[in-house]
């Protein structure tokens, strides 16, 4: 994309009929670090990249709880995200107060959609820097949404955004079919696999990446550094058959799950020799 | 001094009055709270400007002025949206004080179903049982059934809010949909919002219905007051039917017993409760939806031997 005499102002209209400062905008969510979601028929996977400016500061917070049965995880500018983020909070806190039930997650996505559309059409505003993966569960289910700062919005099985997305992407594409049945093991195996694809062979530490995890029974909650470490120690060297079972379950999950993780973890032995390691 | 149009008088009578006491004169003349004030309150500007204007006539005619100026007064038009309380006691209040045409008890319980409801057709002015056809329970949404007692036109206030937001709900289009225990914290809020503001919407509100299968019934008064419970009434029925169903309500009653139950504490409504009228409706609403019955009237006995000849026991009395 070239400047080019249309892009000055939100409000002025290219000759092709495109607004430029919304495509700029949309440029500002590729520039921060990877967000994946995916899910399944009654979970929600959320998992992002954690670059830290320097060894000494802590990394950004990409990831947000916005009540027990939504999260998210945004990309781009981090300022408009924590401000977003505070807008849904409040929608959804203001909805459960007068409904006494939780905001259906489809409508916050309207809504916060509305709110990205009027900052397209003031001239004293600029759009939101920020893309969002909006993941909640509603009556008909778990939902995974994306959020544009150009003020659309898109339902997906599984999509990824920021910087080197598309290598996630390529992975989600070659998987999303099995997602809808996955277990909620497999989707943060596979959410995991994906952060990894992006990081283009740098190794998966539990440390640059967070993990967060929304299900029917479940609230919305980010993983903790030591579970996330064991689940990405589990899958990196499945194929040595104690490996799973070395893997201790720190959630109270049923014995049946983890039966199912075990086999879901040879099952994913073949698949790993397919999925290219470097893109 | 006699004309009642508002153009100056060429005819002065000269009089020797001070502009000081003029001036107080006009004003006292001019403030809200004189005689033969009005509801009307004149605005400040036209009120002063009236007084500038006439000053100069004050000293020759106060007479003319004192015309004038109620002539002024009731020509100005009421401005303003201060409220009518600050005028004093004369003035009308446009808070609900006193309920005027209301409705009597709603009686309703969980069955094996859903949810069963039953209300009198009666609307009475004070003590007299004015309206006979009243229709005081309406189905809200796919999964609601509101019955209210209390002042009729606030319930009608509340079916225009209900309207509204089921209509918006319904714009959605994305398969969510407000169920009863939705309705039921909505109304909860509006209710006790307008108790905080000293005008109550004047109802005992009774909210049933069925969603997912789970059943749901619950009461919010007119201060806010709301619970939740397996078999509520409202008014009179707290006292007559409550006491009934506490004793003869069990999970999963059939239809016929739930309906024959709600009948029961009818009946006792109807005998002693005097703004009951014989002619009720019975709704039920289940997952399928509501069904609100055509108007019919209970069997009532009058043949008590106490009721022969009433005055046996005492000659003379009537």
């Amino acid at each position: 994309m070239f400047r080019n005499q249309y892009d000055t102002d939100v409000t002025t209209w290219s000759p092709a009929g495109r607004l430029f400062q919304v495509e700029y905008a949309m440029e500002a969510v590729k520039q921060g670090s990877a967000a994946i979601g995916l899910r399944s028929k009654t979970h929600v996977v959320l998992a992002c990249v954690n670059k830290a400016n320097s060894e000494l500061s802590s990394h950004q917070k990409k990831i947000f709880k916005v009540d027990d049965h939504i999260g998210v995880a945004i990309a781009g500018l981090t300022a408009d995200g924590r401000v977003l983020s505070r807008y849904m909070r409040s929608e959804c806190i203001n909805y459960s107060f007068t409904y006494e039930s939780p905001l259906p997650v489809g409508r916050l996505v309207v809504q916060l959609a509305d709110k990205a559309q009027v900052c397209t059409q003031r001239s004293w505003k600029r759009p939101y820097g920020v893309g969002l993966l909006v993941a909640g569960l509603d009556e008909s289910g778990a939902h995974l949404y994306y959020n544009c700062p150009s003020g659309n919005y898109f339902e997906y099985q599984a999509f990824a955004i920021g910087s080197r997305s598309q290598a996630a992407k390529t992975y989600l594409e070659r998987r999303f079919a099995n997602f809808a049945d996955s277990s909620r093991d497999d989707l943060i195996k596979d959410a995991l696999i994906a952060v990894r694809e992006t990081l283009q062979g740098e190794t998966l530490k539990s440390s640059i990446c967070t993990v967060a995890v929304v299900g029917v029974g479940e609230a919305f909650h980010v993983l903790d550094q030591d579970t996330v470490q064991q689940l990405i120690d589990a899958f990196e060297i499945v194929g040595e058959p104690e490996g799973p079972a070395a893997e201790p379950e720190p959630e109270p999950e049923p014995d049946a799950a983890a039966e199912e993780g075990t086999t879901a973890d040879q099952g994913a032995a073949p698949d790993q020799g397919v999925a290219p390691m470097d893109i | 001094m006699a004309d009642g149009a508002a153009h100056e008088s060429t005819e002065h009578k000269y009089r020797p009055i001070s502009p000081i006491f003029a001036s107080t004169c006009a004003c006292t003349l001019s403030s809200p709270t004189s005689r033969r004030r009005s509801r009307n309150k004149p605005s400040v500007s036209l009120k002063y400007s009236h007084i500038h204007s006439t000053l100069i006539f004050l000293c020759f005619n106060s007479f003319s002025l004192i015309h004038r100026t109620t002539m002024a007064t009731t020509m100005v038009k009421e401005v303003g949206s201060e409220p009518a309380q600050l005028l004093g006691p004369e003035s009308a209040s446009e808070r609900t004080l006193y309920p005027y045409v209301t409705g009597t008890s709603v009686v309703a319980l969980k069955y094996k179903d859903g949810i069963l409801m039953a209300a009198d057709m009666g609307a009475s002015y004070g003590s007299t049982l004015r309206y006979k056809s009243v229709e005081r329970m309406k189905s809200i949404g796919k999964h609601s059934l509101l019955g209210a007692s209390g002042e009729i036109s606030d319930f009608q206030e509340i079916l225009h809010y209900l309207d509204e937001l089921i209509l918006y709900d319904n714009m959605w289009d994305d398969g969510n949909s407000l169920g009863p225990k939705e309705v039921h914290s909505y109304l909860t809020r509006v209710m006790y919002n307008r108790r905080n503001k000293f005008n109550p919407l004047w109802n005992s509100l009774v909210l049933g219905g069925v969603k997912n299968g789970q059943k749901y019934l619950g009461m919010v008064s007119m201060i806010g007051v709301n619970f939740e419970d397996n078999h509520v009434a409202t008014g009179f029925g707290n006292h007559l039917a409550r006491p009934i169903l506490r004793d003869e309500w069990h999970e999963n009653l059939s239809f016929e017993d739930g309906v024959k139950l709600l009948e029961k504490c009818m009946r006792v409504l109807l005998y002693r409760d005097r703004s009951a009228v014989n002619k009720l409706q019975i709704a039920k609403i289940t997952e399928e939806g509501v069904t609100i019955s055509q108007p019919y009237a209970l069997k009532t006995f009058w043949g008590f031997s106490a009721f022969q000849n009433p005055t046996v026991g005492a000659e003379g009395s009537w």
